[in-house]
């Protein structure tokens, strides 16, 4: 119990470090100011207005939030060594685990609360467009859905990366395993088409190993109307806690055995 | 039980870029501090002072040997609810302000609300940072930064409080505050543990001292033992004395100093006083004063520092680095 409270504690601190951080303000009012722009787009979109506007809005909120996951992701450790801040929290009775877990679930509430506001925005921007809103607008939530699972997905990626290499080069390995995570079917297929045994294994095995993205996106789909499929939603929702605990415990375990000189 | 205790603690660090050579940073550490006592552990800059705080808090492992907090191997985390720490030179976030820092180090340690009110207003008030409870630390002093930390290390009440270098960047009333606020937690029953390199500070405020000097214990001991061991010599003043008495008394001092019609002699410890003093009477001189002169904390520190470090064959010079 004392453990659940402490990790709790930690994540609202990152919570609010991160709302206080000024960058997440600028990228908020961009996402909402492309919101803005997507009503203009969807005017001159006759006929095809709706989809317009759900693709562009669902794409600033991925875009966007992935950006604050990856950015913030990779100092949510690091800076804390950097700046010492460390020594203050360790030598409480936090275990390193309870302190990667609760950075861990900080800044995924400060993404979900971006998540939400621009969601919000979306709403605003469909009901100035269609003047009321129906049951089949609640479509795009479940891509939501998987937008969020995909933020929850990098962030681990984050900070796995972070525990293992300095903040440049932990946003430029994350960054590229999110653009291969979105390949992998592609990946795969090539492997199949190769006609190339050993080459078909390597593409096989990359797609059974790394975070497969291009799973999780439901955006173009959920644009013309089609709702996410509840066993799509629960299959999903498992890879990635399956995914993100994998991750989270090798950051615990390589910083455990790390040392702050 | 023990409040701190350390084992054959060693450290070695890995230097060099591409050929990687062990650097030992302490070097078979045993002390023993007992409950209740304020404990100075003393030594030049790069002595093995912080790394060896830094061990007892599992922020750097031990290369061998081990340290026992409270009769609690360091690893054993829940210790930690019983102890407190302020860090060399702390930082905190930029971006909270102490309430809100204090608060947080209290919600770790699952201080109730009230609790947590009433301890975080008492702490900001000890340290003087009341007036400037809802500042953002960014816009705080050194000497400010160092106060928070000092309330952060005692948020908990805790039993043991280890002070790194608690002294560093405060003004001399802030100094005075400070060495106040360790005597007002010996005389509460705590046990506190300070690292410092300022003399002075150790002597006002421990009861025993460890001196630390490349890693490598160079002494360890009661302040008032160590001060009553090291009498080196007793001071005479005596006024106007005729120049036969001081003719006399040549044999039996090592040095003489005139002041206007004052003369100060320095006498040997190993010279018998009462001869001294007979020699005195009997030419008529006036005693002004005489002074055992006690060795300080200074001199026995530089005695041990300057002493060739045991078994290197080398001599103990003060190196720079934490």
């Amino acid at each position: 119990m004392g453990s659940v409270r402490r990790v709790a504690t930690i994540a609202r601190h990152t919570f609010k470090e991160s709302v206080r951080e000024r960058v997440l303000y600028n990228l908020i009012v961009f996402a909402l100011l492309l919101i803005a722009a997507a009503i203009l787009f969807g005017t001159i979109s006759v006929g095809i207005e709706e989809i317009i506007l759900v693709n562009l809005v669902l794409s600033s909120i991925s875009v966007f939030g992935l950006l604050m996951a990856i950015f913030i992701g990779i100092g949510l450790v690091s800076k804390e060594i950097e700046r010492r801040t460390i020594y203050n929290i360790l030598s409480k009775p936090v275990t390193r685990a309870e302190f990667i877990v609760g950075k861990y679930f900080g800044l995924l509430l400060t993404l979900l609360v971006n998540t939400l506001i621009m969601t919000s925005g979306f709403y605003l921007a469909l009901l100035y467009e269609k003047r009321r809103l129906e049951a089949a607008d609640l479509v795009p939530l479940g891509a939501i859905c998987f937008i969020l699972l995909q933020f929850a997905l990098v962030v681990a990626v984050a900070i796995f990366f972070s525990c293992i290499s300095t903040p440049i080069l932990s946003a430029v390995f994350t960054f590229c395993l999110y653009v291969i995570g979105n390949l992998l079917g592609d990946i795969r297929w090539f492997g199949q088409e190769s006609q190339s045994r050993a080459l078909e294994m390597l593409t096989s095995t990359l797609y059974y190993l790394l975070p497969n993205f291009g799973d999780f996106n439901f955006i173009a789909r959920a644009a013309h109307g089609e709702s996410v499929p509840s066993y799509l939603l629960v299959s999903n929702t498992c890879y990635a806690a399956l995914y993100v605990t994998v991750l989270i415990s090798a950051a615990v375990l390589i910083f455990e055995e790390r040392e702050f000189r | 039980m023990l409040a701190v205790e350390t084992i054959h603690l060693t450290k070695d660090y890995q230097v060099g870029f591409w050929r990687k050579r062990p650097r030992r940073a302490v070097d078979d550490l045993n002390l023993a501090v007992e409950l209740g006592e304020v404990f100075g552990l003393l030594g030049p800059n790069g002595a093995g002072k912080t790394t060896t705080l830094k061990m007892l808090f599992r922020l750097v492992f031990p290369s061998a040997g081990s340290a026992r907090i409270l009769g609690k191997d360091i690893g054993d985390i829940p210790v930690h609810a019983y102890v407190g720490y302020l860090p060399e030179n702390p930082y905190f976030y930029d971006h909270l302000s102490p309430e809100e820092f204090l608060n947080y180090a209290a919600d770790l340690f699952g201080l109730s609300a009230d609790e947590r009110r009433r301890r975080v207003g008492r702490l900001l008030e000890q340290v003087g940072l009341q007036e400037a409870r809802d500042v953002p630390l960014r816009k705080f002093s050194k000497g400010m930064v160092q106060r928070l930390g000092i309330a952060q290390a005692l948020i908990n009440d805790p039993q043991v409080v280890f002070l790194d270098e608690p002294m560093s960047g405060l003004d001399p009333l802030g100094r005075h505050e400070a060495g106040d606020l360790i005597l007002r937690l010996k005389a509460e029953g705590k046990t506190v543990f300070f690292s410092t390199h300022i003399l002075s500070d150790a002597e006002a405020l421990c009861d025993r001292v460890a001196i630390l000097n490349r890693g490598r214990l160079q002494g360890c001991g009661e302040l008032n033992k160590i001060l009553s061991l090291g009498i080196s010599l007793t001071e005479l003043t005596l006024e106007d004395p005729s120049p036969e008495l001081l003719r006399e008394l040549l044999p039996l001092t090592c040095s003489t100093v005139k002041t206007g019609a004052r003369v100060r002699l320095e006498i040997p410890s190993a010279t018998d006083i009462s001869r001294v003093l007979e020699v005195v009477l009997r030419g008529q001189g006036k005693i002004v004063s005489l002074n055992p002169v006690k060795m300080s904390l200074e001199d026995y520190f530089m005695k041990k520092v300057a002493a060739p470090v045991e078994g290197s064959g080398e001599k103990g010079i003060v190196s720079s680095g934490g």
